[in-house]
C-alpha cells in the first residue's frame, strides 16, 4: 500500500515495468498517448510579448510546437491565440501599430531578427485564414502563383508539375483537374479551402499556420478538411487556431489554452481534454466560464 | 467551482449523479435487509429482498441511457465526462451488489429450513456490517465528493477479506464435524462469499470516485490477501 | 439539447387590439412610402425632360449643319482672261461668276454689278478649285469644265428657309434679285443639296460655308493624348504610393486634404498657372496642344489620384494577406492583385476625368487657343483650338451662319463625350472581375 501517491496533485509519468508482477490485480497506467510518433521540437517561441500601440496583447508566451504534429490553440475570444498565430509568420508586420518581442525560433533560427527577411519567411511558413480568400485568378494561376514568385519552377512543364502534386496533396485535383483554368471564385467554400491550401502547400512550407480553418464552412466541408489536416501532418509542422474546442480535440496532438493574452496550459490534447491541470483551462473547455 | 453556463447541461449532470446516489440508498437497503434476514431468519424480508431487485436493474439500465445520452448530446469534456462515466460504472458495481444481496436472500429462504447455527450466524453477522458499513462510508463519499473517505475505503479492503478467511476456516471446522451441516454450511459459504464480494465492489466503487474526481488511476495493486493459495 | 419545456409565456396582450394599431401605423407607412416613390419619379421625369428639352434644342438647331447646297457650274476656262505666267493673280472668282451668269441667262452690267452680287451667293471655293485644277494641269486653258461648290452661307441660309422673303429688303443680307437667281438656279438643276462632310473634313475659316471642325477635332485629340499620357500614369502611380506605401502619419493627411482641395479649384486657375509657369516661364508655344494638355493634365491629376485611391481602398484586404502570405512582397502584393482588381475603378476614373478635360474652356482661353487656327496642327507645338473653344468662337462670330455651326459643333462634342464614355463603360466591363 503506498499512500504518497494520492495527493490531488499531478503525478509524473511513471511505468509500471519496474514494479515485479506481484500475484494478483496488477494496475498500470501509462502516461503517454500510444501508437503516436511525433517529431522533435519545429518551433521554439520564448517570452514572447505583442503591444498593439499602448495595449498589450500577449504576455510572455513560451511554447513549444513539435514537427510532424498539429497543436491546437483555443482560448475565449480576444485571448491572444490568433495574435501568437500571426507572429510565426511576421503577419504583425503588416499592421503598423504592432510591436513584437521576443525570440521565435524554427529550426534553431530567430525569425524575429531584424536581418530575417518577412518575404521569405512567409514561403517557410504559410498561412491559411478563416474566410478563404482564393485570388481572382484561374484555379492553375493560384497555386502557380507562389511557385512562380519565388522562382521554384523554372519551366513551364515544372510549374504544372508542382500545380498538379500541390492540388492532389490537397485533396483536391480530381474535382478540378478538368477545369484549371476556371477561375477559383468558382469553387464552393470547402473547395475553396483546399485551393487555398493547395496554393501554400505549393510553396513546399515547413510549417502551415491555420487561423480557424472551417469556421466559415459546412459540416461535410469541415471534415473533409480535418481528414486533409491529419494527412498533412506527416509532412508539416502544422498549427491550428480554432474557436471549436470539439475541432481541436478531434485534430490535434498538442493543445495549447490561451486566456487574456497569457498561456495558461499545454499539453497532449488527450490530457489537456480528460484531466487538464489547470481550473481554467477546465472551466472554459467544459462550458462553465462565468 | 462556476456553474455551467448552460443550465439544463447542469441539471442534467446533477440529475445523473442524483440518481446515481439513490440506487446507493437502495443498494444499501437491500444489503441491510439481506443481512437481517440471513440473521434473523426472517422468510418474509428474504422475500422482499428478492422482490425488489428488478427495481435495481430498471435503475442500471436507466443510468447507463442517461449517460449515454449525455456523452452525445452534451460532449462533457475533462471533469464532467469522468463524472459521466463514474456515475456509469458505480451503476453497473451497484447493480452487481444488488444481485448478490439478492443471492443472500434467496440462500437464506434454503437455511431458513435448517437448524440456527448460532455461532456462525454471529459471524456473519459481524462480517455483514462490516460490509454494510463500507458500502455506506463509499456512496457518502460519492455523494460528498470526499477523496479522502473514498480512500480509506479503498484501504481498509483487506480487513473484509480476514473476515472472510476466519468465516471459511469456521465452516470448514463446522462442516468437518458435523456432515449434517454440510448442506447450510455450503449455503453460509456462498453467502460469506457474496459478502466478500460486495465489499470489493466498495473498493471498486471507491476506486471509480478517485478516478472521478483525480482524473488518475490508483497505481499500485490493490493489496489481496487471500490466503487460498495455502491449504488450511 | 434540452427536454426541457418552457413555463407558459405570460398571457399575450389582446392580440385584436395590437393588430389594430400596427395596422394603422401599417397604413402610414406605407403612406409615406407611396409619396416618397412618387417624388422620386417627378424627379426623374423632370431631369429627363430637361435633358431632352436641352438635347432636343441643340439638335434642331444644329441638324441644319449637316445640310449643304453645293452648285455645279460648267466654266469656260477662257484663255484670254487666263495669265499662264501668273495663275495666283487670275481672277477665277471673276471667271465663275461670268459662268453663273451666263447659265442664269444674265448679262453682266459695265460696272461688273451683277458678278461682284453673284460673287456673294457663290463660295469662293470654286475659283480656288479652278486655279488648283489650272495649276496641275495647265492644258486645261481654253477647255470647258464642271467645278462643284458649296453655295455662300447666305444663300444657303435662304435655302435652308433661314433667310426669308418675308423680311424687308434692308434687313436681309440677300436682295430679291439673289433670291431669285438663287431659285433659278435651283430649279435649273445646278443646285442639289447632300450631307455636309466638309463640316468634318474642313478647318475653321473665315467663310461660315467652309468652315469645319476637324482643325478642332484634331487639337482636342492632341490635346487629350498629352493629358492623358500626363495625367493616368502619373495619378495612377501617385494613389498607388499614396494608398498603399505611404506611412500613415500628419504629412500624408495633409497631402490627401490638398488633392482633395485641388479637385475643386476653379479651372481657369489652372488656366493662370499654365499661363505664368508654362508660357512665360518656361517658354512652351503658346495656344499649343502641348501647353493645354499640360494645364489639362494639373487638372485632371487630383480627379484620378482620388478616383484610384476609392478603387485601391475597395479592394478587400484579404486579397492582400492571401498574397502576403504566400510569401508576395509588397510591391508584388500591389502590382499583381491590387491594381488589377482595382483596375476597373481606376480606368472609369481616368476616362471620365479625360472626358471632363475635353470639355473644358476657361484654362484654355487664358492659355491663348483662342485665336483664329485655319488648319489642323501639324504637331504638338503648333498653334491649334479645340473644340469648346471653337464653339466659343463661333458663338460670338457676327455671321449668322456660324451660329448654326456653333450647334453643330457642340452636337460633335457630345458625340465625342458619348463615345469616350462608352470606352469607358466597355473596358470598365472588360476589366471585371467578380471575387
Amino acid at each position: 500500500m503506498q499512500l504518497s501517491q494520492f495527493s490531488g496533485s499531478r503525478m509524473t509519468s511513471q511505468h509500471d515495468a519496474a514494479q515485479a508482477h506481484a500475484p494478483g490485480v496488477h494496475i498500470a497506467v501509462n502516461r503517454e498517448v500510444a501508437g503516436h510518433v511525433q517529431g522533435k521540437v519545429k518551433l521554439r517561441a520564448r517570452n514572447v510579448e505583442v503591444f498593439y500601440g499602448e495595449k498589450q496583447a500577449l504576455f510572455d508566451v513560451s511554447l513549444d510546437v513539435r514537427d510532424n504534429a498539429v497543436t491546437a490553440l483555443i482560448g475565449p475570444s480576444g485571448c491572444g491565440k490568433s495574435t501568437f498565430l500571426r507572429c510565426i509568420n511576421r503577419m504583425n508586420d503588416t499592421v503598423a501599430i504592432a510591436r513584437v518581442s521576443g525570440t521565435i525560433e524554427i529550426d534553431g533560427e530567430n525569425i524575429n531578427d531584424r536581418a530575417v527577411d518577412p518575404v521569405l519567411l512567409r514561403a517557410r511558413v504559410g498561412m491559411v485564414f478563416q474566410k478563404p480568400n482564393p485570388f481572382p485568378k484561374t484555379i492553375f494561376e493560384n497555386v502557380a502563383y507562389g511557385p512562380r514568385i519565388h522562382g521554384l519552377a523554372t519551366s513551364k512543364s515544372e510549374l504544372e508539375g508542382v500545380v498538379e502534386s500541390s492540388l492532389k496533396r490537397a485533396g483536391l485535383w480530381n474535382e478540378v483537374a478538368d477545369r484549371l483554368h476556371q477561375p477559383g471564385t468558382g469553387l464552393s467554400g470547402g473547395q475553396q479551402q483546399r485551393l487555398v491550401i493547395a496554393r501554400a502547400i505549393a510553396v513546399n512550407p515547413e510549417v502551415i499556420l491555420m487561423d480557424e480553418p472551417c469556421s466559415a464552412l459546412d459540416p461535410i466541408a469541415t471534415a473533409k478538411i480535418e481528414e486533409l489536416i491529419d494527412e498533412l501532418r506527416t509532412q508539416y509542422c502544422l498549427v491550428i487556431v480554432t474557436h471549436s474546442m470539439a475541432q481541436a480535440a478531434r485534430v490535434s496532438q498538442e493543445t495549447a489554452f490561451f486566456h487574456l493574452g497569457r498561456l495558461v496550459e499545454t499539453g497532449p490534447t488527450g490530457e489537456i481534454f480528460t484531466n487538464p491541470r489547470d481550473t481554467r483551462t477546465q472551466d472554459y473547455i467544459t462550458g462553465r466560464f462565468g | 467551482m462556476n456553474e455551467h453556463i448552460v443550465k439544463s447541461y447542469e441539471d442534467e449532470l446533477n440529475t445523473l449523479t442524483a440518481e446515481c446516489a439513490r440506487m446507493g440508498g437502495l443498494t444499501e437497503a437491500q444489503v441491510a435487509d439481506a443481512l437481517n434476514a440471513v440473521v434473523g431468519r426472517d422468510r418474509t424480508l428474504a422475500d422482499t429482498v428478492v422482490g425488489r431487485d428488478d427495481r435495481l436493474d430498471v435503475m442500471e439500465i436507466d443510468i447507463e441511457r442517461k449517460a449515454i445520452r449525455l456523452i452525445a448530446l452534451r460532449q462533457p469534456m475533462a471533469n464532467d465526462l469522468r463524472r459521466t462515466v463514474a456515475a456509469m460504472k458505480i451503476a453497473t458495481n451497484l447493480e452487481r451488489c444488488g444481485d448478490l444481496a439478492k443471492n443472500i436472500a434467496k440462500r437464506t429462504l434454503v437455511l431458513v429450513e435448517a437448524e440456527p447455527m448460532q455461532p456462525l450466524t454471529r459471524s456473519i453477522d459481524r462480517m455483514g456490517r462490516l460490509v454494510q458499513a463500507r458500502l455506506k462510508a463509499v456512496l457518502d463519499a460519492y455523494t460528498s465528493s470526499d477523496l479522502q473517505r473514498a480512500l480509506s475505503v479503498w484501504s481498509q479492503d483487506d480487513e473484509v477479506d480476514e473476515h472472510y478467511n476466519s468465516l471459511f476456516r469456521e465452516l470448514l471446522t463446522y462442516m468437518m464435524g458435523d456432515p449434517r451441516t454440510i448442506t447450510a454450511c455450503a449455503h453460509l459459504l456462498f453467502v460469506a462469499k457474496n459478502l466478500e464480494r460486495i465489499g470489493d465492489h466498495a473498493t471498486n466503487i471507491a476506486e471509480i470516485i478517485h478516478y472521478e474526481i483525480t482524473g488518475e488511476d490508483l497505481i499500485t495493486s490493490r493489496p489481496k490477501t487471500d490466503g487460498l493459495t495455502a491449504l488450511a | 439539447m434540452t427536454d426541457a419545456i418552457l413555463a407558459p409565456a405570460a398571457a399575450r396582450p389582446e392580440a385584436s387590439a395590437r393588430n389594430a394599431a400596427m395596422q394603422a401605423r401599417l397604413k402610414v407607412r406605407r403612406g409615406q412610402e407611396m409619396r416618397f416613390k412618387l417624388y422620386g419619379r417627378i424627379a426623374i421625369v423632370t431631369a429627363l425632360m430637361f435633358l431632352v428639352l436641352l438635347l432636343g434644342r441643340i439638335i434642331h438647331q444644329g441638324y441644319t449643319t449637316f445640310i449643304d447646297y453645293r452648285i455645279s457650274i460648267p466654266v469656260t476656262l477662257d484663255a484670254s482672261r487666263i495669265d499662264k505666267a501668273d495663275l495666283g493673280g487670275t481672277n477665277f472668282d471673276m471667271i465663275v461668276a461670268d459662268a453663273v451668269l451666263a447659265k442664269l441667262g444674265t448679262k453682266d452690267d459695265d460696272f461688273g454689278g451683277a458678278s461682284t452680287k453673284v460673287m456673294q451667293i457663290i463660295s469662293n471655293d470654286l475659283g480656288f478649285q479652278l486655279l488648283k485644277q489650272v495649276r496641275a494641269d495647265p492644258s486645261l486653258i481654253g477647255k470647258t469644265i464642271t467645278v462643284t461648290g458649296p453655295v455662300k452661307a447666305d444663300a444657303a441660309l435662304y435655302y435652308k428657309g433661314e433667310i426669308k422673303r418675308s423680311t424687308l429688303p434692308e434687313n436681309r443680307k440677300l436682295d430679291d434679285q439673289q433670291l431669285d437667281w438663287l431659285d433659278k438656279l435651283k430649279s435649273a438643276g445646278a443646285v442639289s443639296s447632300g450631307f455636309n462632310i466638309s463640316f468634318l473634313t474642313h478647318s475653321d475659316s473665315t467663310e461660315p460655308e467652309q468652315a469645319g471642325v476637324w482643325g478642332a477635332v484634331v487639337g482636342s485629340a492632341m490635346m487629350l493624348f498629352v493629358t492623358a499620357l500626363l495625367a493616368v500614369p502619373v495619378g495612377t502611380l501617385a494613389a498607388v504610393y499614396l494608398e498603399e506605401f505611404a506611412p500613415k502619419n500628419r504629412w500624408t493627411d495633409v497631402i490627401e486634404v490638398n488633392i482633395n482641395n485641388l479637385a475643386a479649384v476653379p479651372s481657369i486657375v489652372y488656366g493662370l498657372l499654365g499661363l505664368a509657369v508654362f508660357i512665360n516661364w518656361l517658354g512652351v508655344p503658346r495656344s499649343s496642344p502641348l501647353v493645354g494638355g499640360l494645364v489639362l493634365a494639373l487638372m485632371a491629376l487630383p480627379t484620378v489620384i482620388i478616383a484610384t485611391r476609392s478603387a485601391l481602398k475597395a479592394v478587400p484586404p484579404s486579397i492582400r494577406e492571401a498574397a502576403l502570405g504566400v510569401g508576395a512582397s509588397k510591391t508584388q502584393t500591389v502590382f499583381h492583385h491590387v491594381l488589377p482588381l482595382a483596375m476597373p475603378g481606376v480606368m472609369t476614373g481616368a476616362i471620365l476625368s479625360l472626358a471632363h478635360a475635353l470639355g473644358e474652356t476657361a484654362p484654355l482661353l487664358m492659355i491663348g487657343m483662342i485665336s483664329f487656327v485655319p488648319g489642323a496642327p501639324e504637331n504638338l507645338i503648333s498653334s491649334a483650338t479645340v473644340l469648346p473653344v471653337q464653339v466659343f468662337i463661333w458663338e460670338n462670330a457676327s455671321e449668322r451662319a456660324f451660329h448654326e455651326r456653333t450647334a453643330g459643333a457642340i452636337i460633335v462634342l457630345l458625340v465625342f463625350m458619348i463615345l469616350m464614355n462608352l470606352t469607358a463603360i466597355m473596358l470598365r466591363r472588360r476589366f471585371e472581375r467578380r471575387w
